[in-house]
């Protein structure tokens, strides 16, 4: 019984993560200014490491952990760069 | 998932309610950032995801792998504290950035930078005011 409990939520929420990730991806290819189109790309990095903590629910392997803290720390240095970037012109001055 | 034989009932059920909680909540963030009309009201969707979205999936993240190794696993703390700490400064400069390229344009959807009247002039640096005032600083 909390076999088909569990699995059920895990798709769920799967399934509710690749959708967000979905509108996100489309804010990127719609988005009228560059600004849109970063928030976009955060959002969807964010998604992605919720989907990979998801994953190591579903499989019990702790490997996913290390993914999902690797994308978290590579999205916060992509925004803060292409902020940079956005504000400047330029990344590193 | 076949580790999950002997997890108990009520834990599964913590665990599906954080989850469902969790995706949700990150699904109307993503959906708030596709529909919403400026991107000043865009910036506050995604917060949702980050925050409480991320809360919950660590939280049913924490209790599954307490539950099947029958013991406290917090590391996936480090990632909700991490998300929680580094959400709001990348949006910051992101607004700055968005803002100054707004004022830049002088798009009709920003105020503009409308000093008040008492703020001082700013001191026009060019070449003669340092000329004058080294000469004026030598004469006595």
């Amino acid at each position: 019984m909390s076999i088909v409990i569990l699995f059920w939520a895990v798709t769920i929420a799967q399934i509710a993560l690749v959708i967000a990730m979905a509108l996100a991806a489309v804010r990127i290819i719609r988005g009228p200014h560059a600004q849109d189109r970063v928030l976009g790309l955060d959002t969807l990095y964010c998604n992605a490491m919720l989907l990979m903590l998801v994953f190591g629910i579903r499989t019990g392997n702790s490997l996913y952990f290390e993914i999902s803290l690797i994308i978290g720390a590579l999205g916060f240095v992509a925004t803060v760069a292409l902020a940079k970037f956005l504000m400047r012109g330029e990344v590193i001055e | 998932m076949n580790q999950a034989t002997n997890l108990p009932e009520w834990a599964a059920l913590l665990i599906a309610v954080f989850l469902i909680i969790g995706a949700g909540l990150t699904l109307i963030g993503s959906f708030g950032l596709y529909r919403l009309r400026s991107f000043y009201d865009r910036i506050h969707a995604p917060t949702l995801g980050t925050s409480w979205g991320t809360a919950g999936i660590v939280i049913a993240s924490i209790i599954y792998f307490s539950a099947i190794e029958a013991q406290l696993v917090l590391h996936q703390l480090l990632i909700g504290a991490f998300v929680t700490v580094t959400t709001p400064v990348t949006f910051i400069l992101l607004s700055r950035a968005a803002l100054y390229r707004d004022r830049a344009k002088n798009s009709p959807e920003v105020p503009p930078l409308d000093l008040p009247d008492n703020t001082p002039a700013p001191i026009p640096q060019n070449e003669q005011t340092v000329h004058h005032d080294d000469t004026s600083a030598g004469k006595p």
